[in-house]
């Protein structure tokens, strides 16, 4: 044996494999014991490395003494001489057990000499990039798509609106809505106390810590009021959405709808993005609630009564302010719902895809809230609001 | 049949249910080593009840069942893990990972349990694909295969780690008669190649003249077994109207109609 043929890590447990005869055109091994998996594991690498590297002309198996052959053993059988037949050479197996034999005829050799991995590679990189702009592309069409159908559906709605399911919408609301008031409360208090608490260190050196109340109230109404909420939501409710959807689009109960003449937009869609729609104001105003009162604690703690608080947050913000801030909710309430839904109804198949649908929900949901918030900014700015 | 004398599990005084509600009462039965082997009986008589209770799913509330004298019921850590080894159980609706493909389906046993290098690992997944009739479908989703493609490949998953016992719940339920009778094929074919023991849950007719040895009845009225034996015995010489009927698919009185009772009791 050319102890250079095979690979210092992988050796031949001689026990289990002997070679009996190696020659230029043939290569005569025994194989004994129990092949199973464990056995198999140990003695692919060498068994074929050796083989590979001899390259006989006939591989002969002796097989009498395996005592024990699962399919493992029967896949090491298979990988041999699908290969012996790959380079077209000759392969006989002789003396494998009755009960074993059986097994091993349940297949044929060149039936196997391509395998393939279990799941499909893309070839390069211009496949894969192709790829990726393909699916890009349709997620866009499939955006555009459904922005238009709900917003049909919207109009339809509010033509008819005896036609928008109102239990389902108070439902939602409840879900959306009610059951999220102690989160948007706390995060909301917290953001108010941190921002007031923070404020007032640099405001103290110049004597002007009453003026926190004026920072609280502006940045609370203006920005992080409706923006906490909707940030909220996307992690709350759209992924909520998104999951719901994807989970009837995989049990086929959205294919029922449509069969029964109804479409997924107007019947499930509608409803969610309307109850978001009416929520999301109402919970951003208790949002902003909760901020100045976070502040109000803050100043309170610093000496401040509170009816000086009161009227410095008075002088400070105005109505404006105050609707400016709420009207931004309505975009972002449309945002959350709708992108939720539309990747529960994009969900392909599958427990996992289920949780990717609420993953991409999150994630866009929370880039469109901003990039809104944005142009808000921009767009307010300009108009002097 | 290489079927034998030598008994695989043996199930003894079993009672099961869902807290108060007792499905089966006190039953008892064992299945031989090689044996192919079909519970039957009408809707809702506890068939699938039994079934998670004998793979080990559910607990039940008396009673022991034992895997070559080991008790599933008891069994904990390793021993339940290799008892849990020994034996491969299709699901009705196939129960395939949608997120895989085909071959990761058949594939994930063997990574998980096995050392086994990749390129063993696919020929394998390839090899019992194709023993079920599904080559070139490697690369499919479950969710592209029709319900008999994935019905079968349930089965190659089930049977990758080569277990002693295959349960196959409902194996040709909504298939239809041609794919039945390949289903009904692969299983003969797979008991006589590899000396697999199956269980089958089925209330096929057709199926059960064609592949069982050996059958047992659950009853809803007696929460037990109504009858045993070859299913055409059973046809032929049952003195239980209800069974005579089931195997002949004749309709029964109303009077003796389970399924218009509510539970009682």
């Amino acid at each position: 044996m050319n102890p250079s043929i095979i690979k210092p890590s992988a050796t031949l447990p001689g026990d289990i494999c002997r070679i009996l005869e190696h020659s230029e055109e043939t290569l005569h091994l025994s194989l004994a014991g129990r092949l199973d998996a464990s056995v198999t594991a140990q003695l692919w690498y060498p068994l074929v490395n050796l083989v590979e590297n001899a390259a006989p002309q006939l591989l002969r198996l002796k097989a009498d003494d395996i005592t024990y052959c699962d399919s493992a053993g029967i896949g090491l059988l298979m990988e041999l001489a699908r290969r012996q037949l790959k380079r077209q050479g000759q392969y006989s197996l002789d003396g494998l057990k009755e009960e074993f034999s059986h097994l091993w005829s349940q297949y044929q050799p060149k039936d196997f000499l391509e395998i393939r991995s279990s799941r499909p590679q893309p070839c390069c990189l211009p496949e894969e990039t192709g790829r990726l702009a393909v699916q890009a592309w349709d997620g866009m069409l499939d955006m555009v798509r459904f922005t238009g159908e709900l917003t049909l559906a919207l109009l339809h709605a509010a033509r008819h609106p005896r036609t928008v399911r109102w239990p389902e919408v108070w439902l939602v609301m409840e879900k959306a809505g009610v059951n999220a008031l102690p989160i948007v409360g706390l995060i909301s208090f917290l953001i108010g106390l941190i921002m007031a608490f923070q404020a007032t260190i640099p405001m103290r050196q110049f004597g002007v810590e009453i003026y926190v109340a004026n920072l609280t109230a502006l940045s609370m109404l203006r920005e992080l009021g409706p923006l906490m909420t909707a940030l909220l939501l996307a992690g709350r409710s759209g992924s909520a959405f998104a999951a719901e959807l994807g989970t009837m689009k995989i049990n086929e109960e959205i294919d029922a709808l449509t069969t029964m003449g109804l479409a997924p937009v107007p019947f499930l869609v509608v409803t969610r993005v309307l109850a978001t729609i009416i929520i999301m104001p109402l919970l951003s105003l208790f949002a902003n609630l909760m901020g100045l009162v976070g502040g109000a604690v803050v100043l309170l703690s610093l000496g401040y009564p509170l009816i000086s608080y009161i009227h410095q947050v008075k002088a400070a913000v105005g109505l404006l302010d105050l609707t400016g801030g709420l009207a931004k909710t309505l975009v972002f309430a449309l945002i959350v719902a709708g992108v939720g839904c539309l990747h529960g109804l994009k969900t392909r198949s599958g427990a996992s895809a289920v949780g990717d649908s609420a993953t991409r929900a999150v994630v866009s949901g929370i880039i469109l809230i901003v990039i809104a918030d944005g142009l808000f900014a921009v767009a307010y700015y300009f108009l002097g609001i | 049949m290489p079927e034998t004398q030598e008994t695989i599990i043996e199930i003894k005084n079993l009672t099961v249910g869902y807290g108060d509600t007792i499905v089966l009462q006190d039953v008892s039965f064992d299945v031989r080593r090689g044996e192919i082997f079909v519970v039957l009986g009408g809707s809702g008589c506890g068939k699938s009840t039994l079934l998670k209770n004998m793979i080990g799913l559910h607990r039940p509330q008396i009673g022991q069942i034992l895997y070559d004298g080991q008790d599933m019921v008891t069994a904990e850590g390793a021993q339940r893990r290799s008892l849990l080894r020994s034996i491969g159980v299709m699901y009705q609706s196939g129960a395939l990972f949608g997120s895989l493909t085909l071959m990761e389906n058949v594939r994930l046993p063997l990574e998980e349990f096995t050392d086994l290098p990749d390129p063993a690992m696919d020929l394998i997944a390839a090899m019992k694909l194709q023993l079920v009739g599904l080559k070139g479908f490697d690369h499919y989703l479950p969710s592209e295969l029709s319900g008999g493609m994935r019905k079968r490949a349930a089965i190659a998953r089930a049977m990758v780690l080569d277990p002693q016992i295959l349960f196959l719940d409902e194996p040709t339920a909504g298939l239809d008669p041609i794919i039945s009778a390949e289903m009904d094929q692969l299983i003969l074919q797979l008991a006589e190649s590899l000396s697999m023991t199956f269980v089958i849950v089925t209330h096929e007719l057709p199926s059960i003249f064609a592949v069982a040895d050996r059958v047992i009845m659950l009853d809803r009225r007696t929460k037990g077994i109504v009858a045993s034996g070859s299913p055409a015995q059973l046809r032929d010489t049952s003195t239980d109207p209800w069974v005579r009927s089931f195997f002949r698919r004749e309709t029964i009185p109303a009077v003796m109609r389970q399924e218009d009772r509510p539970p009682h009791e």
